[in-house]
């Protein structure tokens, strides 16, 4: 079991999963700051100076881990799948290198303003960088989610012989950037990403709440959450959707463990709970009759290709995909369901006095962060045994040079620095949260007239 | 041979020369910074060193993560051969920069001393640690890596720590203090200001022993690293260039004018890692089993048409990341002045 291919993988999922925490926030925070940002040059309220000056604070402790965790994965692909690596540079490396060239030094730089040039520039100067910051968090997104659609769905490429070994190249740039499923799952990536930054929002902002601190920014903060948790969450329904139905037409054998369908057959049932006796090639469970065939083609008849059209070697496993999936479709729909009972108090002026509600709120932070994690294990796993779909096995791309003891020793090592960094990040990220927004000493051009006098003289936590 | 033409293999050798060039020359003062960050005592002190390369480190750091990128993209085979190769020392370097971002960041976040100092000892181990290992590739990349005819590496994390390959990350080290020394100086004020600048004559003195014994054991034992220079005696202006602007360091110390010492600091490792790079061409990693063996610009190459999409995606950022690098350096240009979002 532990050959240098599994704990390659193991690494490679310990390492991207533990990254993945803090793009998703720094994408989904980076909108959230553009709008709180934006009200705030509108309006000129100190609720929203304040409140941009607090998240920003956070966003900075959530870009820095992400950086840092970043960096490995830029030259893991070399250290620990070089034969995948001289299999796809040419096209998987152009990817990533438009992503360092694009996306990374707008980031970083802008960032720098975004933090510590609040009184270096201008107030429209800093908007435009917190906009950058946010651009440059998408475009991250754009470049690397292009590189693992390739993966996914090829386009765009053919297969030459090189120094004696095939690899692939690029015949269309376009075609490669465009492939059949980077636009769907494009959008599906950063609905995820949005959500996990606006339940940060709403968890912190119900926090305060339930404490009675920080009354105006937190109300402010759950208003903005929840505007941008219902477009989101709705959203992610259709882009969902469509990327189901990419990979129900470009990868049948993915598509198979998700739902657990082993036999082809019409109609095809489609699993609400379920569990897969992989064994026995069966999944039992809840099901609706023929929905699958209904979701996949339209069509509550049609026959769904089931995982007996695949030999059991280029089978992914069923069992993991299968329950991962559907985890992350019931997370889908309670973010949906939370989202909307939160719009409805809101509308019925009972939002910030439900404690039950808000306690929900504070802790459904995890959810997007689950739902994410969840949802790229069963994008990858799913495409298991191939690292390249239909191309390159998995087992094919590892570094010949690196021996089983190698990979052992990182894989401690990273798993003792992720997990101090992890709770350092926890511990100062609570610190951050308990001491709230204070009083930034700027000049926000009107007063708002609704803060209480305490609030104007420095204290915000006063009723 | 390999001089015919400047067509695309040469022009991307270039450009991931130019980035790890851009590389050298800015994180090259911020890990200096690190290894001279012990050398103040005082908490004060401490945070505006941290701060002088706060709102820049890292930006700068992105140098080294597009250059991998761009590596990947140009060279594929160079991005397996070598980074599969180095696995040890690479992941060193990997949990080194993590210390270090890690340290920078959360140092000032709490005011307890041991938490303060606990950072700092971190921040100072892992950016000369760093910088070190850097130096330490560079060096085996000049001596050659044992690859055998399938482009793998043969050899292991010993052979890598080799005399002339600890001396390169000696002088690397060596090079990036005598940086942040200058830089300091042109960021601080004050007895803080006139302390460093006393640093300022120990910092060349330890450079300028590096470089000259680097140089020596060059000629001595790579003499493939001089080749061009001896078929072409025109890029000898070159090394030329770059003991004037070391020689110049100290003349413009002694006039105050820091500025320019520092643009002299910076033409000296624009101008290094040029000779560096001419010395390896067409290399970029030669094999010491057998020169034969080695990956050089055209066997490592992806396809012409990526090499020609790629120049096309370069020649749009490129100029929009020089911008974007210009305009921070010029917001936060002057000395550091701590306030309440400062680290």
């Amino acid at each position: 079991m532990l050959d240098a291919v599994f704990l390659s993988r193991l690494q490679f999922a310990l390492t991207v999963s533990f990254h993945y925490i803090f793009p998703v926030f720094s994408i989904g925070l980076g909108l959230l700051l553009v709008i709180m940002e934006g009200m705030y040059l509108k309006t000129g309220k100190r609720i929203y100076h304040d409140m941009t000056h607090f998240w920003v604070s956070i966003f900075a402790l959530i870009f820095g881990i992400g950086v840092v965790s970043g960096i490995v994965m830029e030259f893991q692909f070399g250290t620990n799948w070089s034969n995948y690596s001289r299999f796809v540079g040419d096209v998987f490396g152009s990817a990533l290198a438009a992503e360092g060239l694009f996306a990374f030094f707008l980031e970083s730089g802008f960032l720098a303003i975004l933090v510590f040039g609040w009184d270096r520039v201008s107030k429209l100067m800093h908007f435009f960088s917190t906009v950058m910051v946010a651009l440059g968090a998408h475009f991250s997104a754009v470049w690397i989610v292009i590189a693992n659609s390739w993966q996914q769905t090829p386009a765009g490429f053919h297969i030459v012989q090189h120094n004696g070994f095939p690899r692939a190249e690029i015949t269309d740039f376009w075609a490669m950037v465009f492939n059949p499923s980077s636009v769907e799952r494009l959008i599906h990536v950063i609905g995820g990403a949005w959500l996990a930054g606006a339940f940060l929002v709403l968890s912190v902002s119900a926090y305060y709440l339930l404490r009675g601190k920080h009354l105006d920014v937190a109300k402010a903060g759950m208003r903005i959450g929840l505007v941008v948790a219902l477009l989101a969450s709705l959203g992610q329904l259709v882009s969902g959707h469509a990327s189901a139905l990419v990979v129900a037409e470009y990868q049948p054998a993915k598509l198979a463990a998700m739902e657990g369908h082993f036999v082809s057959k019409e109609p095809a049932d489609l699993h609400i709970v379920g569990w897969v006796d992989e064994k026995r090639e069966k999944t039992h469970g809840l099901s609706i009759p023929g929905a699958l065939g209904f979701l996949a083609y339209g069509d509550f008849n049609a026959k769904v290709t089931g995982l007996d059209a695949f030999h059991k070697e280029d089978r992914p496993p069923v069992a993991f995909t299968f329950q991962m999936y559907h985890l992350m479709i019931a997370i889908g729909a309670t973010l949906i369901g939370l989202s909307l009972l939160g719009v409805f108090l809101w509308w019925r002026k009972k939002l910030y006095e439900n404690r039950l509600v808000l306690w929900l709120f504070v802790v459904s932070v995890l959810l997007p962060q689950i739902a994410n994690q969840v949802g790229w294990w069963t994008a990858e796993v799913g495409r298991q045994p191939w690292i390249v779909y239909g191309l390159m096995r998995t087992s094919e791309g590892i570094s010949p040079v690196v021996s089983a003891e190698h990979v052992i020793a990182s894989i401690i090592m990273f798993s003792l620095v992720y997990l101090l960094l992890f709770v350092l990040f926890l511990f100062l990220l609570n610190r951050k949260i308990q001491k709230g927004p204070v009083f930034v000493p700027g000049d926000p051009t009107h007063e708002d007239p609704r803060l209480s006098r305490e609030s104007q003289e420095g204290v915000y936590n006063v009723l | 041979m390999f001089f015919e033409a400047l067509d695309l293999n040469v022009i991307w050798y270039a450009l991931v020369g130019l980035l790890l060039t851009g590389y050298a020359v800015l994180d090259g003062f911020d890990l200096g910074v690190g290894a001279l960050h012990l050398l103040v005592k005082k908490d004060e002190e401490r945070r505006i060193f941290l701060n002088a390369i706060g709102p820049v480190w890292d930006g700068n750091e992105v140098w080294l993560v597009t250059g991998g990128g761009a590596l990947f993209a140009a060279f594929p085979e160079v991005y397996a051969s070598a980074f599969s190769g180095f696995y040890i020392p690479f992941m060193l370097l990997l949990v080194m920069l993590i210390f270090r971002a890690v340290a920078i960041e959360f140092r000032s976040k709490e005011p307890w001393p041991w938490w303060r100092q606990m950072w700092d000892v971190s921040f100072a181990i892992s950016s000369i640690a760093s910088s070190l290992l850097l130096g330490v590739a560079l060096g085996n990349v000049a001596l050659g890596v044992p690859l055998g005819a399938d482009h793998e590496f043969r050899g292991d994390f010993l052979s890598l720590l080799n005399p002339y390959a600890l001396l390169v990350g000696l002088t690397t080290l060596a090079m990036f203090m005598m940086h942040a020394s200058i830089y300091l100086v042109m960021k601080t004020e004050g007895e803080l200001h006139d302390r460093i600048r006393d640093w300022i004559k120990n910092t060349i003195a330890f450079f300028v022993i590096c470089y000259v014994t680097t140089t020596m054991a060059t000629l001595l034992y790579v003499p493939r690293m001089t080749e061009h220079v001896r078929e072409q005696p025109m890029f000898f202006v070159l090394a030329l260039l770059n003991m004037l602007a070391i020689a110049n360091i100290p003349r413009e110390y002694y006039h105050g004018r820091d500025g320019r010492a520092f643009i002299c600091s910076c033409l000296n490792v624009i101008l290094l890692m040029a000779l560096f790079g001419l010395g390896v061409f067409p290399f970029l990693l030669p094999s010491s089993i057998n020169p034969e063996y080695g990956l050089h610009i055209y066997n490592a190459a992806s396809s012409q048409k990526t090499l020609q999409i790629m120049l096309t995606i370069a020649a749009l950022a490129v100029p929009l990341v020089i911008a974007y690098t210009v305009s921070v350096y010029w917001i936060f240009r002057g000395k550091v002045k701590l306030n309440s979002k400062s680290y």
